[in-house]
């Protein structure tokens, strides 16, 4: 299922909110109608929790994590880091990054197993990335772009990347990632997906301009309609038989 | 309206479906249709779609803002550039093409087709055509404005000689048409005592008021008196006039020289003939043959008007005469230029009148040995026995005053100059009609003809009334001394109002063959 949001009038709502399989981060200072559908929606499934880092609302942008982990910048207070892992399940790890790219969101895109990232990311960046969002890690560009994190957004069952992409390229990183890949906009044919929208296993929610043909490629690209929160117990059975065959 | 292939296509790239409507489409920059980019966005909706021209039904012209009037046909490049000019938005597209889309031409409708690329966001370019119209609204042009008011003119230059020998101002209005400098002129009014030119433009009356300047020694005066003005633009709307005095002296007038204007002027004489007026004005001494030009700026720094004028010429028959030569005559350090062109004599008179009854002839002397023989009649001033009233002559003693001053040779009568006068000038405004006038520009007509340099300077037509003679000898040989214009001189008039084709065939031709002379 996916639903249109609207924050403080702006429809970049992938800017202001984070959205996993384990947790959902807002931006403090919202309004209260934002606030209420992400927890009409996920409040009985998963903890909706109002964040800020380094005293910003963008932590869509600067913030990257899954079910396992979540990533900030060093810009991040200890207050703000303190709150985060009062409020976040204490199986999700989190940890500050000392990387020069801060806008983690915008150079990093993925999901539970693996993770695509920035060209130019440091080394030590990318094993964080590994241990503590425990996905495969793979260097790539989308369209031509090394804003990975702008361009595509991914769950575990299907993906969205820049209309621009190739077939071919599409191809190559759906082999990677193992899920299908679609290309798409948001927000009435934006390109910039990862602004425009936040998506996890079982709901996206969409910028309040896209339009219903995007909703429907978004829809079925990220498999929303047949699924729900149980989708996650497969998904984990998944990764145990993935796991096991490895 | 047409979508715009972007120039960096990718070579093999992916379909998405257009946001708006579903549509498989490849991904452009604003990732919609054509279709829907249509619906949705109108590069042309800051271009008015309707537009005024103003239109001038009496020159038939159209006002270019802010203040321009321009004639333009219909359906021409003029009228294009105009209407696209109306145009506002027309700065943030990029214009491809533009035409007129064909409209009855009384309809008061321009119909103008225009092609426009336009970028939107994201870097698509958008082709779109749409047509404008142009609404052609009645509108008096400022010029057909003031026509219609009878109010016009904007400069007037006042010509005006106060004399009573107006032949300065005769040879002036011949110059002004020679030179067409009446040619910007609104209108020509004859007042008394000149002529009055209109102008619609400042500059054309300065060239105008320069022309006379060159021309003739002139006094010129300016005054402008305040129409309208507006406070707020600091507008000021004059009218202008100059008044432009011609000096009161002409040609054959006698002049009574100050004691210092004679030392100016190289010790001329007291008594002085006027010869000639051109920029300055050209005297004679008759006693001597001695010439000196005096420019106008002098003379109106120290005005004089004229002993006498050549209404006041008394005929005298020449009884005897000799030829002062050169080597005979007196050189005294400091005098002027003597003139080679006259002869000087000494010359003994009887005025006509009295020709049999009184046998005393009158000695004086003149400068006009080389026309002169026994028995020819001459025409002088008898200031001996005239009654004059200016001031400077009074002061003259009496050996410094001729008793007669021989100004010109007298040919035939008048009437049978005038009869057989061939030629005719052209005029700026009507002929005068007053007998004063008439006899006036009959003199200054046989000056024309007794002057070669002075006619050089004016154009002399034809006068197709009066029969060429047949024989050049034949005529000639009955008054042979009397002066005539050869016909190599004169230019043949163009006279429009003819009144049948084959007249007018006729002119043609010969004013084609005028020209040649």
């Amino acid at each position: 299922m996916a639903l249109r949001v609207q924050f403080e009038n702006n429809d970049d709502i992938g800017v202001f909110s984070k959205l996993t399989n384990a947790y959902c981060l807002v931006a403090v200072g919202g309004s209260e109608a934002f606030y209420s559908v992400y927890e009409s929606e996920l409040a009985e499934t998963i903890p909706v929790v109002h964040a800020s880092i380094g005293g910003c609302r963008i932590i869509g942008r600067l913030t990257v994590g899954n079910r396992n982990g979540l990533l900030v910048p060093h810009s991040t207070t200890d207050v703000e880091l303190q709150h985060l892992r009062n409020t976040l399940p204490d199986s999700v790890k989190i940890q500050r990054v000392e990387e020069r790219l801060s806008a983690l969101g915008n150079v990093i895109a993925c999901n539970d197993y693996v993770a695509l990232v920035h060209p130019d990311l440091d080394k030590e960046t990318e094993e964080i990335i590994g241990d503590v969002l425990k996905v495969e890690v793979f260097r790539q560009t989308i369209a031509e772009t090394p804003l990975v994190g702008s361009y595509a957004v991914l769950s575990n069952l299907g993906g969205m990347v820049h209309p621009k992409t190739s077939i071919q390229d599409q191809d190559e990183l759906s082999s990677l990632l193992q899920v299908p890949l679609v290309a798409g906009t948001v927000n009435r044919g934006s390109d910039v997906l990862a602004a425009g929208m936040v998506v996890n296993d079982w709901l996206s929610f969409v910028g309040m301009s896209s339009t219903a043909t995007e909703m429907f490629v978004i829809e079925r690209a990220f498999k929303l309609n047949q699924s729900g929160p149980a989708v996650l117990g497969r998904a984990k059975e998944r990764a145990a038989l993935i796991e096991g065959m490895s | 309206m047409e979508y715009m292939e972007p120039s960096s296509q990718p070579t093999k790239t992916t379909m998405i479906l257009c946001c708006e409507c579903g549509v498989p489409i490849e991904p452009n920059p604003s990732n919609m249709c054509v279709t829907c980019l249509r619906n949705h966005i109108d590069i042309t909706e800051n271009i008015p779609k309707q537009a005024v021209l103003h239109f001038c039904r009496n020159c038939e012209r159209y006002l270019q803002p802010p203040g321009e009037w321009v004639s333009a046909a219909l359906e021409s490049r003029e009228l294009l550039a105009l209407c696209l000019k109306k145009l506002k938005g027309l700065k943030a597209v990029k214009l491809v093409d533009a035409g007129f889309v064909w409209t009855e031409p009384h309809s008061k409708r321009i119909k103008v087709k225009l092609t426009v690329h336009g970028e939107i966001n994201g870097g698509t370019v958008l082709q779109q055509v749409f047509i404008v119209e142009f609404t052609v609204q009645n509108q008096m042009c400022d010029d057909c404005h003031r026509t219609e008011a009878k109010d016009f003119w904007h400069c007037l230059v006042q010509v005006r000689q106060r004399a009573e020998n107006k032949k300065t101002f005769y040879y002036l209005e011949q110059l002004i048409l020679k030179h067409k400098a009446h040619e910007n002129t609104l209108g020509i009014k004859p007042l008394h005592g000149g002529l009055d030119f209109y102008y619609a433009n400042f500059n054309h009356a300065k060239k105008m008021v320069d022309f006379l300047q060159y021309m003739v020694p002139v006094k010129v005066t300016t005054s402008k008196r305040l129409i309208s003005h507006d406070i707020h633009s600091n507008n000021f709307n004059y009218k202008y006039t100059w008044s432009v005095e011609i000096a009161p002296l002409s040609k054959d007038s006698a002049v009574c020289l100050s004691k210092k204007l004679r030392q100016q002027l190289g010790n001329l004489s007291p008594v002085c003939l006027v010869y000639k007026v051109a920029t300055g004005i050209h005297l004679i001494d008759p006693m001597t043959a001695q010439i000196s030009e005096l420019p106008g700026q002098m003379f109106f720094r120290n005005p004089f008007e004229a002993l006498c004028d050549p209404k006041q010429l008394v005929e005298y028959v020449v009884m005897d005469i000799e030829p002062i030569m050169d080597k005979d005559r007196k050189h005294i350090p400091g005098t002027g230029h003597v003139s080679f062109r006259h002869v000087l004599c000494d010359i003994w008179v009887v005025r006509s009148s009295e020709l049999g009854i009184n046998e005393n002839t009158i000695h004086t002397r003149s400068h006009l040995g080389h026309l002169l023989k026994v028995g020819d009649y001459v025409m002088g001033y008898n200031l001996g026995e005239a009654n004059l009233n200016n001031t400077e002559f009074e002061n003259l003693s009496a050996d410094q005053i001729p008793d007669v001053l021989l100004v010109r040779k007298c040919y035939a009568d008048r009437q049978t100059r005038s009869n057989n006068r061939n030629w005719k000038l052209r005029h700026l405004a009507d002929e005068a009609t007053d007998e004063r006038s008439k006899h006036d520009f009959h003199e200054f007509l046989e000056d024309l003809e007794e002057d070669v340099d002075y006619r050089k300077q004016i154009n002399i037509y034809r006068d197709a009334k009066k029969a060429l003679p047949v024989d050049s000898n034949d005529k000639q040989a009955a008054n042979d001394s009397v002066p005539h214009i050869t016909l190599a001189e004169m230019l043949e008039d163009l006279a429009l109002d003819c009144e049948d084709d084959a007249m007018g065939e006729d002119n043609a031709d010969e004013g084609a063959g005028a020209e040649e002379i």
